[in-house]
């Protein structure tokens, strides 16, 4: 009976196409929503927590302040005084802190014109945010102390600016200074997130040269990498000892890599669900718009119901038909709505800085959705289907 | 009332509440059973009851008092399920209005019975097939309702009632919605249907040169039988 009721429901709905393709328009838009909307959000997730990871491991972030960001930026009273007492406090071959103040300015050589983040950095700075120069002299502790004027150079900014031609040695204009350029970073790849610049479009000056170009004596933050997992609790004590003997209480906050990552990676998934769920609500109003019609498609067809029971159609009979028909709409919408929803995240992503992430569970999600709304704005239509009349129904207009 | 009736009424009544102190008395005791194979006509004129009657022996509707038995079982001990399989097996219906799905083919209106019994899609299409050849519409299988003359909807109709087999054929006012070549016509065949398969004809008209073609007739005059007599 279950393959007699698929057929006489794809009967049914083939006799009122129209209808049927409108009703099912409602099911397909939301099921389309929730999976594109869930590809982006995993998308966005899945990028976003990658920048943050991509900047090595086991790191723990000084940041002004006593943690309370809602309070707007603080302050900073970070000093290279207070890296170097921390550098001093960590064991040999153990934690390395590096410091760092960042700023926006443009690079000029040879009439090129590149707008640039700058990074004044301490020595330790490579080390630390594990990045390497693929050409030429790293920035060291000596560069820094003789504030010397030279610059490393993010990959695709020195291609901006100098071409094909090699740009170590060559000179460009920061500000209103001339620095020489000391060597080129390796790509990472990538681009620009919430969580940080485009990390081959950055220039890296000594930090002491740095201050001066910034006009300030302070850091904005500074980064500890510890030399292995379990030694992040130890040397967040380090930290946290040394600059509270040398700061204020509410003057800087400790927060770990991990602990970033958890915030940002919760932050990102409930807005991927918040999104799952406002598109869920299309799924809801294609629902009812499923029952509606529903009710019209059993109150024109009360003849033929009454028919098929004269015929000998149990009340079930009459019931499944109708269910049948309600799921089958809202199926075709649902897998359509797949479609399409998968469609779209494809197109998206080449607009979009995000990759699209399509998951098993948005997809499943959707799919059962769809089914279950067919169920449930079925069954009251079905049910009243079911308990017809014979007698009246036959003699129905 | 012997056991050996396909089909009885014992004093049945069928009232029915029109409003909170009208209530209407269709039938007021009506006896009556059909032998197997029997070519029975109720007659009588609109407001005699003989609707509601057809509707209480198809088991449509249940009577306000009294019992109707087929093959001595009393169908209000039945649930639904039963009472479906009930109509399904032992009545073939033929309406005055034909009721035939407009939607599909002759063929797929004779099928709809028999998708609510077992049997492969193969076997119901060649029974259906058998069913509309029998009434002679071999040539329009796949003809739907709006492409068929009256008479022709009304082969379709009596060949959805004979497909199952069924003991007992209930036609109310068959030929109703037809002129009276056509009629005849369809008379004859529900006639032929009934003696070679020996199926009981029951027939509901007004017409009395209808009912004066069975071989019994039952008059029904305000809700009682008025006369019961073979012909």
């Amino acid at each position: 009976m279950s393959r007699e009721a698929i057929r006489i429901a794809l009967q049914a709905l083939a006799a009122n196409r129209l209808r049927s393709v409108l009703t099912t328009l409602g099911v397909l838009i939301g099921v389309m929503s929730v999976v594109l909307l869930v590809a982006i959000g995993q998308g966005a997730r899945v990028e976003i927590t990658g920048a943050i990871e991509g900047l090595g491991s086991n790191l723990l972030f000084v940041l002004p302040g006593d943690g309370d960001f809602t309070a707007g930026p603080a302050r900073s009273r970070f000093t290279t005084g207070d890296v170097d007492a921390l550098e001093r406090e960590f064991p040999t071959g153990g934690a390395k802190a590096a410091g760092y103040i960042v700023g926006a300015d443009n690079i000029r050589a040879d009439g090129e014109r590149v707008s640039v983040t700058v990074f004044a950095v301490t020595g330790n700075y490579l080390d630390v945010l594990d990045r390497t120069v693929a050409r030429g002299q790293a920035i060291g502790n000596a560069d820094v102390d003789a504030t010397r004027r030279l610059v490393l150079i993010g990959s695709s900014a020195a291609e901006q600016l100098f071409g094909n031609q090699d740009p170590i040695g060559r000179n460009l204009d920061l500000g209103n200074t001339r620095f020489r350029v000391a060597g080129v970073l390796s790509q990472v790849g990538g681009s620009s997130t919430p969580f940080g610049p485009d990390q081959d479009r950055v220039v890296i000056v000594p930090v002491t040269t740095g201050q001066r170009l910034f006009g300030t004596s302070r850091l904005d933050a500074i980064f500890v990498r510890s030399s292995s997992a379990a030694s992040v609790d130890t040397d967040r004590a380090t930290i946290e000892r040394v600059l509270s003997r040398r700061l204020g209480e509410g003057d800087f906050s400790v927060i770990s890599q991990d602990e970033i990552l958890g915030v940002v990676s919760q932050i990102l998934q409930t807005l991927t669900l918040v999104l799952a769920a406002i598109a869920g609500i299309s799924l809801l109003v294609g629902g009812v718009g499923v029952s509606n019609i529903m009710l019209v498609s059993v109150s024109e067809r009360t003849r033929e119901i009454g028919l098929r029971k004269a015929l000998g159609a149990r009340t079930r009979d009459i019931t499944s038909q109708f269910l049948v028909e309600a799921m089958a709409l809202t199926a075709i919408g649902g897998i359509i709505g797949l479609i399409l929803g998968v469609a779209f995240a494809l197109i998206a992503e080449r607009f979009l800085p995000v990759p699209a992430i399509i998951t098993w569970w948005s997809i499943a999600l959707a799919l059962t959705t769809s089914f279950v709304v067919g169920i449930v704005f079925g069954v009251l239509p079905a049910r009243r289907a079911g308990q017809l009349d014979p007698v009246q129904a036959l003699r129905h207009e | 009332m012997s056991t050996a009736a396909i089909l009885s009424a014992e004093n049945v009544t069928r009232s029915y509440n029109i409003s909170d102190d009208v209530v209407v008395h269709a039938l007021r005791g009506v006896s009556f059973s059909v032998a197997p194979g029997e070519y029975v006509a109720i007659m009588g004129s609109s407001g005699s009851g003989k609707s509601t009657l057809l509707n209480l022996l198809g088991v449509l509707d249940k009577p306000t008092t009294g019992v109707i038995r087929y093959d001595g079982q009393d169908v209000q001990e039945l649930d639904d399920p039963a009472v479906a399989k009930l109509r399904n097996e032992r009545i073939g219906f033929v309406f005055q209005s034909f009721h035939l799905l407009q939607r599909v083919s002759a063929v797929d209106n004779v099928i709809v019975p028999l998708t609510y019994r077992a049997g492969s899609r193969t076997n119901r299409r060649d029974k259906a097939v058998a069913a509309l050849t029998s009434v002679g519409l071999a040539d329009r299988l796949d003809h739907r309702p709006n492409q068929l003359s009256g008479g022709q909807q009304q082969r379709v109709a009596i060949a959805r009632a004979i497909v199952t087999e069924p003991g007992l054929i209930l036609a109310d006012e068959p030929t109703g919605n037809l002129d009276t070549t056509t009629s005849s016509e369809i008379m004859s065949l529900l006639e032929a249907l009934h003696k070679d398969k020996g199926t009981a004809l029951v027939v509901i008209t007004h017409d009395p040169e209808v009912a004066s073609r069975a071989d019994r007739r039952i008059e029904l005059r305000d809700g009682v039988v008025v006369n019961d007599a073979v012909n």
